[in-house]
């Protein structure tokens, strides 16, 4: 009876043969660790945003008078309201938390090398796009700190040379941030960027199921294969990874809970404090400071402070700092290495990777801080820190002693 | 079934071409709509008309926040005192002159003001349009060991005077954008418009 339906439909729509390639026959590496958890999580917390957001949008009013009041709204009056915009919240900052281990994993294990380079360039978009839905998430509620934060970043494109001034007013449809501005970051939020996302996320998947996973010793599990053509040192995903992944998720949901019921400002990284005050465009708050997944940009912004070429010290700040989340995307052409995985590079990668995660964490506490002569210098030094990890790879990658790397995977 | 070659491989060519370039026409055509859009509506224009402020009550040294299309203009009375204190030091602005053209050219002077002893300010920060907040007092105080008066931002410590120059090696790269106004009388400071020029 089933095998009657599945030919029904396989007739119909490559339906067993989709399951057999993305589920379980996909295989996948047996050496795979912890960092691999990092996607399928991601793809959880996708799915709670879009839940927790569409409900999100069932209460909110897009407009400049009714955003902040419809938040509150939400938070007092609609039954579990909080519940839902806690869950946002919180899936926003878990969202970026995921997607930095995720990106990392890729650094650490040369993921991004041929012939995943697609694959890695894929992600990045994703990761681009993430950055868009926090910025404009971040305005809706309309609180001081969406008002500002939304001021300052656009005021960015202000001062692009020549065409700054106009493509400003355009971006916002107004003089000055409005209800406008505000109606437009809403529609980009709720509409186009998710749907991009979600695109983009499926291009994602299915360039990983073309080239297959890479895996902590970075080998190719498809050299040796056994004689139905299965690569040997691979399980089926399903329902094997499943079952890892199942736990982990439970695991990673434990902590979700924790902090979306008992700690849902996160000591005011999850939702600033500032935001709890309405929108006011005659009064700019102390300390402008992003959401703590923008921090080490936003503290390469501020540690330009000299103008050079010609360029005024904005200008240049924008483009360190644009170029600062751009330059991932060059990552696979930049690394020479023979070898994929850290486990196996020289030892210059190691210090430049060490280098690298120093400068980001460093950075991002410099750009949640107020700014002092001694914080930019501080912050000068680590963005040089930060950009070195990627502009002298070609070098250091190249002329460095690797280690062998097994033909197989160890398991240790 | 396809034929090995096209027949005739010019005109198909021809035809690819000028169906693609037809295409982009109308796609740069229907771009349009969407894109104009994104301008300032009538609406958000005629918000954007000129403010209009009575003076006659801003005593010296004091400030006035007037708003003007949504950010705030400040309205500063000099007093004697901080005029005779604004050129002390001159040496740690970026452009004491006033060459960067932000100010209309009736403001192109030392105080960057159209009246003797009032600046008008836009007081939205050059470097990411935060308000720069108002410091009077001289002396030491948090950010600056010698202050001689001005505004300071506290998103990213952009310093500027009294007359809205920028200090060198701070964030902002430019002075206090003045805006267009003028002095309708004695006490009517309109803002957004020149008046008359002459």
């Amino acid at each position: 009876m089933v095998t009657k339906i599945m030919n029904w439909f396989d007739d119909r729509l490559p339906l067993t043969a989709t399951i057999e390639r993305h589920l379980t026959k996909y295989p996948a590496p047996i050496n795979m660790n912890i960092w691999y958890l990092a996607g399928v999580l991601l793809v959880v917390v996708l799915v709670i945003q879009l839940l927790s957001g569409i409900w999100l949008l069932m209460n909110y009013e897009p407009t400049a008078e009714g955003a902040f009041a419809s938040i509150q709204y939400i938070m007092r009056d609609v039954e579990y309201g909080y519940i839902i915009r806690y869950m946002h919240t919180t899936g926003a900052s878990a969202f970026f938390a995921l997607i930095y281990l995720h990106m990392f994993r890729g650094m650490m294990y040369g993921s991004y090398q041929n012939p995943r380079e697609l694959l890695w360039v894929v992600g990045w978009i994703t990761y681009l796009l993430l950055c868009m839905l926090g910025f404009t998430g971040y305005v809706l509620p309309w609180g001081q700190m969406s008002f500002w934060a939304a001021q300052v970043i656009m005021s960015l494109f202000g001062s692009i040379p020549y065409i700054g001034e106009d493509l400003l007013i355009w971006i916002r449809g107004d003089y000055l941030i409005s209800g406008i501005t505000l109606n437009r970051l809403f529609a980009l939020h709720v509409v186009l960027l998710p749907l991009a996302l979600i695109v983009v996320i499926f291009v994602h998947i299915l360039a990983l199921h073309e080239v297959g996973s890479n895996n902590p010793d970075g080998v190719d599990v498809k050299k040796f294969k056994d004689e139905d053509g299965v690569p040997l040192d691979t399980k089926p995903f399903f329902p094997y990874d499943i079952m890892h992944d199942l736990y982990a998720i439970g695991v990673f949901l434990i902590f979700f809970c924790a902090i979306m019921f008992f700690y849902p400002d996160g000591g005011g990284y999850v939702i600033e404090y500032v935001n709890y005050e309405p929108a006011d465009n005659l009064k700019t708050p102390d300390h402008i400071i992003p959401a703590w997944y923008y921090t080490p940009f936003y503290a390469m912004l501020r540690a330009i402070t000299f103008p050079l070429f010609g360029l005024s010290a904005k200008f240049l700040g924008f483009i360190v700092m644009a170029a600062g989340i751009a330059i991932f995307v060059a990552l696979p052409w930049l690394d020479r290495s023979p070898v994929k995985s850290i486990k196996y590079k020289g030892i210059y990668s190691k210090f430049f990777l060490v280098l690298f995660v120093i400068s980001f964490f460093v950075l991002g506490y410099l750009g949640s801080v107020a700014p002092s002569p001694a914080k930019t210098l501080l912050a000068q030094i680590f963005t040089v820190g930060y950009f070195a990890y990627f502009l002298l790879m070609p070098i250091y990658s190249k002329y460095e002693t690797c280690k062998p790397v097994p033909d197989r995977v160890k398991l240790s | 079934m396809q034929p090995k070659s096209p027949p005739n491989p010019g005109r198909r060519k021809f035809l690819i071409a000028a169906t693609s370039a037809v295409g982009a026409v109308g796609i740069a055509g229907a771009a349009v709509p969407f894109l104009g859009s994104w301008n300032p509506s009538a609406k958000a224009e005629a918000a954007g008309a000129p403010a209009v402020a009575d003076i006659s009550k801003l005593e010296p040294g004091e400030l006035l926040i007037v708003e003007w299309r949504g950010v705030p203009i400040y309205v500063v009375k000099h007093s004697t005192e901080s005029l005779n204190q604004i050129d002390k030091n001159l040496e740690r602005l970026a452009d004491p002159e006033s060459n960067e053209e932000q100010q209309p050219e009736y403001a192109r002077n030392k105080l960057r003001s159209r009246r003797e002893g009032i600046s008008v300010l836009t007081a939205v920060c050059t470097h990411l349009a935060c308000a720069p907040k108002f410091y009077p007092q001289l002396g030491v105080n948090d950010f600056d060991n010698n202050w001689q008066g001005g505004f300071f931002c506290p998103c990213h410590g952009s310093k500027f005077d009294l007359a809205g120059r920028v200090y060198a090696g701070v964030p902002a790269p430019t002075n206090l954008p003045v805006p267009p106004h003028y002095y309708k009388s004695d006490d009517i400071l309109v803002i957004g418009e020149d008046g008359d020029v002459t």
